[in-house]
C-alpha cells in the first residue's frame, strides 16, 4: 500500500541504535576521501553534519545562502538545548526525555527516531563544551541547567538568552577546522536551486552564486539538505528574511515526500503585529512565562476603551482582569505548552477580549512578581528581553505589562525521512527543521537545537556511510552529464520564466497576500470551509503570481527580488500542500487545531484510531493532486493518552 | 635576524609602547633639569646637570637607547599609519560621529608636532653639544653654555610662545599615549585601568605646567 | 515623518558608485529603519527601478548580516543595537539620513550596501576553534572552569560578527572582532591548549587581510551593538606576546 520504508532497526527502543550502529556498513579511511558530499545549508544541522563528514575524512562541499555560516537562523535560538544529563539529580533520564518529546509532540512523532535523539542528547553537551561553548554554569564550574515547558525536570543546558548562537559558533568553528584542513570547501552566497539526479539516485544539485547570478553545477556521492523549515510561508513569522523552503520544495519535486505540511508552531510570546509595513516577528523567550502573568480584560467595553487608548491596563482594576491561562489550566497556570498557550489568547480575542491597537494582544504583566520578588530580580532575570522590547515597542515593560501576540515559530512538518535520516530518493538526506522526524505535531522548547545537533554530529555520520558504502567504486562524475544539463536548463527556464512575466505587482505582495490567506485560515484555528476557501484562494494567488510578478534588474548579478521571487513561487505551491494536509487530517493534534475536532472546554481532541499516521505528500506533477502516503506511527514502548494540563 | 618591519601589527606595536614609555620616563628627568633653570645662580645647577648629562657613561649608554627609541618610536608609527591609510581606500561622507577619545584620533598629527619640535630642541642645544652648529653665546672651558642659551631662547617672546605651544601639544600626545601603551602590552584591569587613565592625565599635565613654567617665568620676570 | 535619504549606489563590485538622495513620506515612527528602506524599495519596484541592495536575515539583531553606516554611525544613532533594531523615532521628521556601506579595504562592496565580509570567515579559519573532531570528547562536566571565567568567555563569545568594529575604526581595525574569539577561547580550559598557536595564527591572518592596526580609540567598543569590551583586546595583546616570548 505505501511505498514508504522507515528501515527501524529491529530490537528493543533502547538498543535499536547500538544495534543498527553495530551492524551498519562503513567506509575505510583510503576510500573516504574519494567520495563527495554535498551539504545544502549551514545552520545547525548542516554545519554540524559538514564538520563532522569532514573530519571523518570525506570530501564535503557546504553551500550557503549568506555570506558567511555564522548567519544562519539557528543563531536566533535564545532559551536553551536538552539533554538527559540528569546533573540536576531529578529524575531525569534518556527514557524520560524520550517520553516528554513524544507527549509533547502529542503522539505523532516516530517512536524510533525520537529515543535516538534522546539517546544522544548528552553526547551533544559534551561536544559543545569541547569546542569552548561557553554554558552558564555555578559557582562550582559545573554546568548549570535551567527549567523549560513540557518538562518536569531541568535539563536544559543554556548559554545566557543566546545558546542557539553559541551552539550555532561551536558548529562554525568545527566546520572552519574543516574548512581549513580542506576537507571541506565553502559555497558562500550560493542557493541550491535544484537537485540532480542520476540513475535513480541524487548525485547533484544546481546553486545559483547570488553575487554573479551564475548557474553552477556540483557533482556528490551523496547529498544532505538541512536548509530549515517553512514558516515563512506566512510571511511574518520568528524566522529570518532569508529562510525559505525552496531547496526542500525542488527535492519534493523530484520525489521526496513532503510530510505533515500541517504541522507548524505558533509560539505564544511574540511582539504583536503594529503595522503593515511590517517584516518580522520578533520572539520573546518562553521563559518569560515563569514570571509573567498573562491576562486581558474581562469586561469587553474596557478592552475596547483600551483599544482606543482611553484607558490604560493600570486603569484595570485587579477583579476587572481575566488570567485566562490560569483560569483554565490551573494546574499548569501559564506554563502550558506553546499550542495551548497560543490557542487561549487568540481565543480571547477573536471574542473581542484583545488589547493593543490591532485588538491582536495579550498582557504580559509583571508586576505581581516586581512586587514580590523586586525589580532588582525581574531585571537580573529578564534584563535584556525587557531592553529588547522596549527597544522595539518604545514602552517599559517594567510599569506597562508587556503586550504578546503568537506567531508562527517553528515548522514540525518537512521532507519525509526514514530512520536513517534519507529522503525517498536514494543518496538524498534531510536534517534538522527541513525533515519532519523528530516533533511530532508539537515541539518542545530547547528541543530544536537538540535536534540539528544530534542529526548532524550523531546520525548522519553514520547512516550516510552505511549508503555510501555502496559507493565506493563509484567514480566521481562529470557535471557535463546530460542529467546535469538538462536540471540546469529547467532551472534556467524557470528564472528566464520568472523575470519575463513583467508584471505590475512586487514579490512583497504576492507573499504578504499568500501570508493572509495562510494566517488566516491555514493559522492556529482551522475548518474544513476555511482551508477549503485557502486552496482556492492559494490557487488563484499562483496564477496572479505567474501573470503579474515585476522582478526588476538583470538576471545576471546581484537581484534579491529574482531569488525572493524563486523562493514565495515556492513558498505558493507549498502552502496549498499545507491546506490539503490540513484537510486531510480530521483531528486535532498539537499544532493543528482543528476547530470541528475539540472537547465541549474547547480542548484538542485527537483522533488516534483514524489518523495515528504520518502524511506524507508525493508530488504528481504540475497541476495534478498530490498523493499521501501513510506510515504508521506504532507505539510499543509508551502509552498513548490524552494530553492534559489541567 | 628578521626585519622589525616584517614584525606583526601586535609585535610593532609592542616595540613602539616600549619606546614610548622609555621616553616619557625620560621626559620625566629632562623636566628635574629643566627646572633648574628657575633657580636663580647664573645656571650653575643647570650647567652642571647639562655637563653631567653629557659626560656621564651610564647617562651615555642610555642615550644610545633614547635615539633608538626616538626613531623606532617615529619609524613604526609611521609605517603603522600608512597601512591604517591604506586599510580604508574610500572614506565616509557622513564622517565618523563615534564617542571616541577625541586625541586619540590625531596621534599621528601631535606626533608630527613633536617630531618638528624635537628637531628645533635638537638644532639649539643637542647639535650644540655634538658640534654640527655653532653656540650663539661664547663658550665656558670649551663646552656650551647651555644656561645662557635657554636664557636667550626665551627671551624671544615668539619663541616662548611657540615653544608653550608645541609643548601643550605633546602633553595631548602623551596624554594617549600613556594609558594607550598600558592598553597595548596588555594591562587592562577593571580596577587598574581607572588609575592608569587618571595617572596619564596627571602625568600629561606635570610635564605641560612643569615645561611651561620656564617660558612663562623669563616671559614674565626675567624680561 | 518624511526624510531624505542619501544612500550610496553601486551596480558591482568594480562599478564606481556615487550618491543619490531619495524621499520617502509617511514613515511611522514604530517602522525600523530596514523596513523604511523595504518601503522605498517597493516605491523604486513601482518605478521599475532596481530596489537598493543591503544585507540583512535575522532583523532581531543577532545574525550579524545588517551593516549599514548610518550619520557617521555604524548601526546608526542608537546604542547597542544592530541596524536592523534601529527604529526611525530616533530621528526626527524632516531629516537627512546619509546610508553608506562599511568602508573598508578588507570589505570590499558588492552592491550598493552590500559588502563582502568573507575576511572574518578568514580569521576564523585560521585557527578561530578548538581542533576538536566530533566524537571521542570528555564528559562535560568533568573539566570544571571558573563562573567568572565562564561569564567573561560568554561575553566575548557574545559577537555577531557584523563588522561594525572595523566598520567605525578611524584604520579600519579588526583588533575588537580577533580579540574577541582569541578572548573566549583563552579564557576557557578547553581552549588553552592551542591557544599560542590560535592567537599567532588569527592575527598572521588579520595583518595579511589588509585590515588597519589598533590605535586604542576604542571607537569599537563604543558602537560593538553586543557591548563587547576592548579588555578583550588587551587580553588578546597579552596573549600574543606571552606567544611570541614564552
Amino acid at each position: 500500500m505505501t511505498k514508504l520504508n522507515s528501515k527501524i532497526p529491529k530490537g528493543n527502543l533502547a538498543e535499536k541504535w547500538t544495534n543498527y550502529k553495530s551492524h551498519q556498513n562503513l567506509v575505510n579511511p583510503p576510500n573516504k576521501p574519494k567520495l563527495d558530499i554535498i551539504v545544502v545549508g549551514t545552520g545547525l544541522a548542516g554545519a554540524s553534519a559538514a564538520a563532522s563528514l569532514g573530519a571523518m575524512g570525506f570530501n564535503v562541499k557546504i553551500f550557503c545562502i549568506s555570506d558567511s555560516p555564522r548567519r544562519a537562523h539557528s543563531i536566533a535560538a535564545q532559551g536553551g538545548i536538552n539533554a538527559a544529563k540528569n546533573y540536576p539529580n531529578d529524575g531525569d533520564s534518556v527514557y524520560r526525555l524520550f517520553y516528554d518529546t513524544i507527549k509533547g509532540g502529542d503522539y505523532r512523532a516516530r517512536e524510533a527516531n525520537v529515543y535516538r535523539l534522546a539517546e544522544v542528547s548528552s553526547s551533544i553537551i559534551d561536544q559543545c563544551v569541547a569546542q569552548g561553548v561557553p554554558f552558564a554554569r555555578d559557582y562550582s564550574g559545573l554546568l548549570d541547567n535551567r527549567s523549560f515547558g513540557g518538562a518536569q525536570v531541568s535539563r536544559t543546558f543554556y548559554a545566557r538568552g543566546q545558546t542557539g548562537q553559541q551552539l550555532l559558533l561551536g558548529a562554525y568553528g568545527a566546520l572552519s577546522h574543516q574548512i581549513k584542513t580542506g576537507n571541506v570547501k565553502l559555497y558562500s552566497r550560493r542557493e541550491m536551486l535544484d537537485l540532480v539526479i542520476v540513475e535513480g539516485k541524487a548525485r547533484g544539485i544546481i546553486a545559483r552564486d547570488l553575487v554573479t547570478g551564475e548557474l553552477e553545477k556540483h557533482f556528490g556521492h551523496a547529498v544532505v539538505v538541512a536548509t530549515g523549515g517553512y514558516g515563512n510561508v506566512y510571511y511574518l513569522s520568528t524566522n529570518a528574511m532569508n529562510s525559505n523552503t525552496s531547496a526542500a520544495w525542488q527535492i519534493y519535486k523530484r520525489g521526496a515526500f513532503f510530510a505533515n505540511p500541517s504541522y507548524v508552531q505558533i509560539h505564544p510570546t511574540c511582539i504583536p503585529v503594529h503595522g503593515d509595513y511590517q517584516s518580522k516577528l520578533t520572539l520573546m523567550s518562553e521563559s518569560l512565562r515563569n514570571d509573567g502573568r498573562i491576562w486581558v480584560p474581562k469586561k469587553k467595553e474596557d478592552a475596547e476603551k483600551i483599544r482606543n487608548k482611553q484607558l490604560k491596563a493600570i486603569d484595570i482594576k485587579e477583579d476587572d482582569r481575566d488570567y485566562f491561562l490560569e483560569r483554565r489550566y490551573p494546574a499548569f497556570g501559564n506554563l502550558v505548552p506553546r499550542d495551548v498557550a497560543s490557542r487561549a489568547a487568540k481565543e480571547r480575542c477573536d471574542a473581542g477580549f484583545g488589547v493593543g491597537n490591532t485588538g491582536l494582544a495579550v498582557y504580559l504583566d509583571f508586576a505581581s512578581a516586581i512586587n514580590r520578588l523586586g525589580k532588582d530580580v525581574i531585571e537580573e532575570r529578564y534584563g535584556n528581553l525587557f531592553q529588547m522590547y522596549e527597544k522595539i515597542v518604545d514602552e517599559n515593560p517594567y510599569e506597562n505589562p508587556m503586550m504578546i501576540y503568537p506567531a508562527v515559530h517553528y515548522t514540525m512538518g518537512g521532507v519525509w525521512v526514514d530512520y536513517e535520516l534519507q529522503t525517498t530518493i536514494e543518496g538524498l538526506f534531510c536534517a534538522g527543521e527541513a525533515n519532519f522526524s523528530d516533533h511530532g505535531a508539537n515541539r518542545l522548547g530547547a528541543s530544536a537545537l537538540m535536534q540539528g545537533l544530534s542529526d548532524g554530529y550523531f546520525v548522519l555520520p553514520y547512516t550516510i556511510q552505511n549508503y555510501l558504502s555502496k559507493d565506493i567504486k563509484v567514480p566521481r562524475m562529470s557535471t557535463d552529464l546530460p542529467e546535469f544539463n538538462n536540471t540546469l536548463n529547467e532551472v534556467k527556464e524557470r528564472l528566464n520564466k520568472l523575470m519575463s512575466i513583467k508584471g505590475t505587482k512586487s514579490v512583497d505582495h504576492f507573499h504578504k497576500k499568500l501570508g493572509h490567506i495562510m494566517w488566516e485560515y491555514v493559522g492556529m484555528g482551522r475548518t474544513k470551509a476555511g482551508l477549503e476557501m485557502a486552496v482556492i484562494l492559494i490557487r488563484d494567488l499562483k496564477k496572479e503570481f505567474w501573470s503579474d510578478l515585476r522582478i526588476p534588474g538583470d538576471i545576471n548579478g546581484v537581484n534579491t527580488e529574482l531569488e525572493k521571487a524563486t523562493r514565495v513561487a515556492d513558498f505558493i505551491e507549498l502552502g496549498e500542500l499545507a491546506a490539503l494536509d490540513a484537510l486531510q487530517r480530521e483531528e486535532s493534534c498539537g499544532g493543528h487545531f482543528r476547530e470541528e475536532h475539540q472537547t465541549p472546554e474547547g480542548e484538542a481532541l485527537r483522533n488516534d484510531n483514524d489518523f495515528m499516521f504520518v502524511g506524507a505528500w508525493e508530488y504528481k506533477g504540475e497541476d495534478k493532486s498530490p498523493e499521501l502516503h501513510k506510515e504508521e506511527l506504532k507505539y510499543e514502548a509508551i502509552e498513548v493518552k490524552q494530553r492534559n494540563y489541567k | 635576524m628578521k626585519s622589525i618591519l616584517n614584525y606583526s601589527s601586535l609585535s610593532k606595536k609592542y616595540i613602539m609602547a616600549i619606546a614610548g614609555i622609555f621616553l616619557m620616563s625620560f621626559l620625566v628627568i629632562h623636566l628635574a633639569i629643566n627646572l633648574c633653570l628657575l633657580r636663580d645662580d647664573g645656571g650653575e645647577w643647570f650647567n652642571a646637570a647639562a655637563h653631567f648629562m653629557g659626560t656621564n657613561y651610564i647617562v651615555k649608554f642610555f642615550e644610545i637607547f633614547l635615539f633608538a627609541g626616538i626613531i623606532i618610536h617615529i619609524l613604526l608609527g609611521v609605517i603603522l599609519q600608512i597601512k591604517n591609510w591604506m586599510s580604508r581606500p574610500i572614506g565616509y561622507k557622513s564622517g565618523n560621529k563615534s564617542t571616541t577619545s577625541f586625541l586619540s584620533k590625531y596621534m599621528i598629527y601631535t606626533g608630527a608636532v613633536v617630531l618638528i619640535f624635537f628637531i628645533i630642541h635638537f638644532m639649539n642645544f643637542y647639535f650644540i653639544k655634538v658640534g654640527w652648529v655653532e653656540s650663539p653665546v661664547p663658550m665656558i672651558d670649551e663646552e656650551p653654555n647651555f644656561y645662557a642659551i635657554a636664557q636667550l631662547l626665551f627671551a624671544n617672546k615668539a619663541y616662548s610662545v611657540l615653544y608653550i605651544v608645541l609643548i601643550t601639544i605633546l602633553g595631548f600626545h602623551l596624554n594617549h599615549a600613556f594609558q594607550s601603551a598600558f592598553q597595548t602590552l596588555g594591562i587592562n584591569h577593571p580596577v587598574y585601568t581607572p588609575f592608569i587613565k587618571s595617572f596619564a592625565t596627571f602625568y600629561s599635565i606635570l610635564i605641560v605646567v612643569g615645561f611651561n613654567i620656564i617660558p612663562l617665568f623669563f616671559l614674565f620676570f626675567k624680561a | 515623518m518624511n526624510l531624505t535619504l542619501e544612500i550610496w549606489r553601486q551596480e558591482s563590485p568594480k562599478a564606481k558608485g556615487r550618491f543619490e538622495t531619495y524621499k520617502v513620506q509617511n514613515i511611522s515612527p514604530d517602522c525600523s529603519f530596514l523596513e523604511m528602506l523595504d518601503i522605498l524599495n517597493e516605491t523604486l519596484i513601482d518605478k521599475i527601478q532596481s530596489p537598493i541592495n543591503f544585507d540583512h536575515d535575522c532583523r532581531e539583531g543577532i545574525c550579524g548580516m545588517c551593516s549599514l553606516y548610518i550619520n557617521g554611525r555604524p548601526h546608526g544613532p542608537d546604542d547597542d543595537v544592530t541596524t536592523c533594531q534601529l527604529h526611525m523615532r530616533k530621528f526626527k521628521d524632516g531629516d537627512t539620513i546619509t546610508i553608506e556601506p562599511w568602508r573598508s579595504k578588507a570589505f570590499p562592496v558588492i552592491k550598493d550596501l552590500m559588502i563582502n565580509r568573507n575576511a572574518f570567515d578568514q580569521i576564523i579559519q585560521a585557527g578561530g576553534y578548538i581542533s576538536v573532531t566530533t566524537g571521542g570528547v570528555p564528559d562535560a562536566n568533568s573539566i570544571p572552569v571558573n563562573r567568572n571565567d565562564a561569564e567573561l568567555a560568554m561575553d566575548a563569545a557574545a559577537c555577531i560578527g557584523c563588522g561594525a568594529c572595523v566598520a567605525a575604526c578611524k584604520n579600519a581595525s579588526a583588533m575588537l572582532f580577533v580579540a574577541a574569539k582569541v578572548s573566549q577561547f583563552a579564557l576557557l580550559p578547553q581552549g588553552k591548549i592551542e591557544a599560542k598557536d590560535r592567537v599567532k595564527a588569527m592575527v598572521a591572518k588579520m595583518d595579511e587581510l589588509g585590515f588597519g592596526n589598533c590605535t586604542n580609540t576604542y571607537a569599537c567598543e563604543a558602537e560593538c551593538p553586543k557591548g563587547i569590551s576592548v579588555s578583550n583586546i588587551a587580553r588578546m595583546n597579552r596573549e600574543y606576546m606571552c606567544a611570541k616570548v614564552i
